[in-house]
């Protein structure tokens, strides 16, 4: 056997380290897209439409071209030649309007782009777009989805008067029969309201175009820096390996940046006519209306059920709104929902119509969870008003429908191969936390006394790891390459685009640890197409899962690649690689990393078909998605003075898979679960019956504070995933999965005895004062 | 009709011709190059722009530079003295309390702010005191034990 000879230091998979991209940003030297200075940089804003719906009868421009500083002015027609905003999901029968940069002759929502001014000073640039003169016919709009199915509501899109985008069924199992045979069935309808993502940083692009070389640069506020790259070039006509993608710092994405936007091919054209490096920031005004928004859902649910709690049948016909325009993956993310219908449950006959309806708004899009949240919500919801109908508790249905520990690899109704699980596991956790049988003691004397307390769970499972090719309209493998140096460091370069989830630390403790390097010694980049080889991007809770698999093959393929140096410096054909060195197995000699890497570059000798150098690189296409799963349980106290709701605990049990670094974790699942907390207390984007945004501003529009905020008692269960060798599952978006459903339990569970069985988010005081005192009058 | 303006910036001292019209954010950021303080809604409402001006936390997109005249301003860029971190951001560093980093400087600049006059605070005075930054990464609770942390290593 071998023996080391020195002790191996202590693997860092797992551990707790504090992040090593954080010393640029807590300094304030990190560069965000708005951070990018160049010579001769001009400015350019963007004249939005202020109407819904309006016909542009005539735009001047010849005011704003007199204004100091303005080089240029654009509309419609100057870039009418680019291609169209892309959407990449297909649907079969999926209406597509013609979506151009800029509007041409009408708009179709509130923010719609209209014209570009380029000037030497932002200042400058602002002052000359209210110089633009439009002469608007504002015509009729429509906003919310169900009126917009009504006969005789005014067409988004004059060409499709019944405002459908697309219909799209799915359909597992025998659901008549199920609902034929059940003992009961509940319904209701459940609405997940419109969000706006609010990502700290706006949008923003730099745009250089170096004529010399026919090369042109984006700097661009995105997730996706390749399929960005690809999507403009397409837009531009340009071949690809002349357009450079750079995803500098990115201040949060949560899925609006998940995105192919006209500013990022307006401000090329800009910059290509000008000559000149262009920069546009969005404004906060801007970004609620010009970046996409979240959710959108109408949704009327229907359970069968037999009267011992066994859930038969779901029914569902969902209402999504779509907005304006379809973005980048906009009709695919209430297909998502549909897969994650039935939850964590064994339910086995399910039928979803989704319908896709055009509003005057702001496209719908990805928003942390995209379509999973939605899902999520739909089952929690309809299990807790099943188990009021049967007057069962809500934890015991849970336990009575989960798919078993041993019956892994699970199929679904809806198509899905569940990967593995122990669903009672962080349930039984989650109520052992809270002293569930006491808490419900304490509940019911609290009620004796006039308190209202709720206690609400939710079982949550979700799809992750955004997945497989073939259920993605962009591919959904990941890249590594891995590159050992020639004085032995190792740089890896990612296709994924992390901006905050912390993957130049979590890939690098990976490194670490299969390596035998230093984590000092480990960098690693991502973000430029010019540096990185192709790659999707962060989405979907995939960057370890599919992004660290990638970046797992590559440093085996380099393990032997070292080895084979190894054998040939050590003279020997028995050889192993053991932390950082290269052991002979006989001798008992070794030679280090470093050693090798230097051998192998300077390439004296090498060994039999092989190659100098060190550097791996690994395309991993996903063989299935992740599902990653947990238990929510939320405490609450409502004032039935006041319907302020008291968050008094909030325990999340997350089973993510294997955990690479826990504290990252923990961030992860604090901050989804306030976003998500967002949603049900405070958060909604109101359009006006004419189509304007009501909620404009963050002054309107209430995004959670620290203050409104409990604390979260986060744990976990760790089930390993089979689908990749790390075990990793994501957790990227389970906080904002998991919440919605259990918050809202909880306040309707503290109601319950009032006869309340239902309340739409967000949960405001207003709402939640009225439904008592309506029932306190009935 | 441009106007001269002098400032001590970080210790440091700078004298511009400005409109008047400038804001403080845009002067520290495209004229001095200080480009740690971010503007994420230009209507006092995020915080990611707040530097501290005379020792006070302020929001800079909504102060003109011309107002900072004759005054001291600290950005996030001034608190690391002689290249050793500051408590503050040695906490934030520790306890994970960012993730996209956007809203970083302003939450430690008032995260400061709120020590200094607050040397022991409660969770519930952190809370209220960071109520002017938003942050839509974290939940906030890693940004209150960091400032816990940095409090009670301050008072050892």
């Amino acid at each position: 056997m071998a023996t080391t000879t020195t002790k191996s230091p202590a693997l860092l998979v797992g551990q707790s380290l504090r992040r090593r991209e954080d010393p640029r940003l807590i300094t304030g030297t990190a560069t965000y897209v708005d951070d990018v200075k160049m010579p001769g940089m001009h400015h350019a804003c963007i004249l939005r439409s202020p109407h819904a719906a309006a016909r542009i009868r005539g735009i001047r421009t010849s005011r704003a071209l007199e204004m100091p500083g303005v080089v240029a002015v654009f509309t419609g027609e100057d870039v009418a030649h680019l291609g169209p905003v892309p959407c990449g999901a297909a649907l079969p029968g999926l209406r597509v309007p013609a979506h151009t940069v800029l509007a041409r002759d009408r708009v179709y929502y509130v923010g719609h782009p209209v014209a570009v001014v380029v000037a030497t000073d932002r200042y400058l640039a602002a002052d000359a777009l209210d110089a633009i003169e439009v002469d608007w016919e504002p015509l009729p709009a429509v906003a919310d989805p169900e009126k917009a199915l009504e006969p005789g509501s005014p067409a988004v899109h004059p060409e499709w008067p019944d405002n459908i985008a697309f219909t799209y069924k799915q359909e597992g199992g025998d659901v008549d029969k199920a609902f034929a045979e059940a003992d009961v069935v509940v319904r209701q309808r459940l609405v997940n309201q419109r969000l706006i993502p609010v990502a700290m940083e706006t949008r923003g692009v730099v745009a250089e175009w170096k004529p010399g070389d026919r090369q042109l640069t984006l700097y661009t506020s995105t997730q996706i820096p390749h399929l960005v790259r690809t999507l403009v070039a397409g837009m531009l006509k340009m071949p690809e390996n002349r357009l450079r993608v750079v995803a500098p710092e990115v201040g949060g994405g949560f899925g609006s940046k998940l995105n192919v936007y006209a500013e990022e091919a307006l401000m090329a054209f800009v910059a290509m006519k000008i000559g000149k490096p262009v920069k546009w920031i969005e404004s906060r005004r801007e970004n609620f209306v010009a970046t996409i928004h979240g959710r959108g859902h109408v949704d009327y649910y229907e359970v069968a059920a037999k009267r011992d709690g066994t859930i038969l049948g779901i029914k569902l016909k969902l209402i999504q709104d779509i907005g304006a325009y379809h973005q980048l993956l906009t009709p695919a993310i209430p297909t998502l929902s549909i897969l994650m219908m039935p939850g964590l449950y064994k339910c086995k006959n399910v039928r979803a119509d989704l319908i896709g309806v055009f509003t005057n708004c702001t496209p719908t899009d990805a928003y942390r969870g995209a379509g999973r949240p939605e899902a999520t919500y739909g089952i929690e919801r309809m299990v807790d008003i099943l188990a009021a109908e049967l007057q069962m508790d809500p934890a015991e249905i849970r336990f009575k429908n989960f798919v078993g520990s041993g019956e892994f690899p699970y199929q679904t109704a809806t198509g899905l191969s569940y990967d593995s699980g122990d669903y009672a596991a962080p349930l039984r956790k989650a109520l052992e936390t809270v002293s569930y049988k006491t808490l419900r003691e304490e509940q019911r004397k609290a009620r004796e006394a006039g308190r209202l307390i709720g206690i609400g769970i939710s079982t949550y499972g979700e799809i992750c790891a955004l997945g497989p090719s073939a259920s993605l309209p962009c591919g959904g493998w990941e890249s590594a390459t891995v590159k050992i140096e020639p004085g032995g460091q190792v740089t890896v370069l990612t296709g994924i685009s992390p901006h905050g989830q912390g993957e130049e630390t979590t890939f690098a403790q990976i490194v670490a640890d299969e390596l035998g390097v230093s984590i000092d010694d480990v960098v690693v980049l991502h973000g430029d197409t010019s540096l990185v080889q192709y790659g999707i991007g962060t989405f979907g809770s995939r960057n370890t899962a599919i992004g660290g698999t990638a970046l797992y093959f590559a440093l085996q393929d380099l393990k032997e690649k070292l080895k084979k140096f190894g054998a040939m410096l050590l003279e020997s054909d028995d050889v192993v690689w053991n932390r950082g060195r290269c052991v002979c197995m006989k001798s008992g000699k070794e030679v280090t990393l470093p050693e090798i890497a230097a051998a192998s570059y300077r390439a004296m000798k090498l060994p039999e078909n092989t190659d100098p150098g060190l550097v791996a690189t690994r395309f991993w296409e996903p063989p299935n998605f992740t599902f990653p799963f947990g238990a929510h349980i939320v405490v609450t106290e409502v004032d039935s003075e006041t319907g302020a709701v008291q968050i008094l605990r909030y325990v999340a049990v997350d089973d993510c898979g294997k955990i690479i670094n826990p504290l990252l974790v923990r961030g992860q699942i604090h901050g989804g679960v306030v976003q998500a907390l967002g949603q049900v207390f405070y958060e909604h984007a109101v359009y006006d019956e004419n189509g304007q945004l009501v909620t404009g501003e963050l002054t309107d529009y209430a995004v959670p504070k620290a203050s409104y905020i409990p604390a979260i008692e986060s744990y976990h269960t760790e089930t390993p995933s089979p689908v990749n060798p790390l075990g990793v599952k994501g957790v990227g978006e389970a906080g904002t999965i998991g919440c919605t459903p259990a918050a809202v339990n909880s306040v309707v569970d503290a109601l319950s005895h009032l006869g309340v069985r239902h309340i739409d988010m967000p949960l405001t005081p207003e709402k939640i004062w009225k439904v008592i005192q309506d029932r306190r009058t009935a | 009709m441009k106007k001269t303006i002098t400032l001590f910036i970080n210790g440091q001292r700078y004298s511009h011709e400005v409109e008047p019209r400038l804001l403080l954010v845009h002067y520290l950021r495209e004229v001095v190059g200080l480009t740690g303080a971010h503007i994420g809604c230009e209507t006092s409402t995020c915080g990611a722009c707040t530097v501290l001006l005379d020792g006070k936390a302020v929001k800079a997109c909504t102060v003109l530079a011309v107002q900072a005249d004759g005054r001291f301003v600290t950005t996030i860029e001034g608190i690391a003295a002689n290249g050793s971190l500051d408590a503050v951001q040695e906490a934030f560093w520790n306890e994970h309390a960012l993730q996209c980093g956007f809203c970083t400087p302003g939450m430690i600049l008032t995260a400061k702010q709120l020590l200094a006059r607050e040397p022991n605070p409660t969770e519930e005075q952190i809370r209220h005191g960071l109520e002017g930054n938003l942050c839509r990464c974290t939940g906030y609770q890693h940004i209150v034990n960091a400032v816990q942390a940095a409090a009670s290593r301050s008072g050892d």
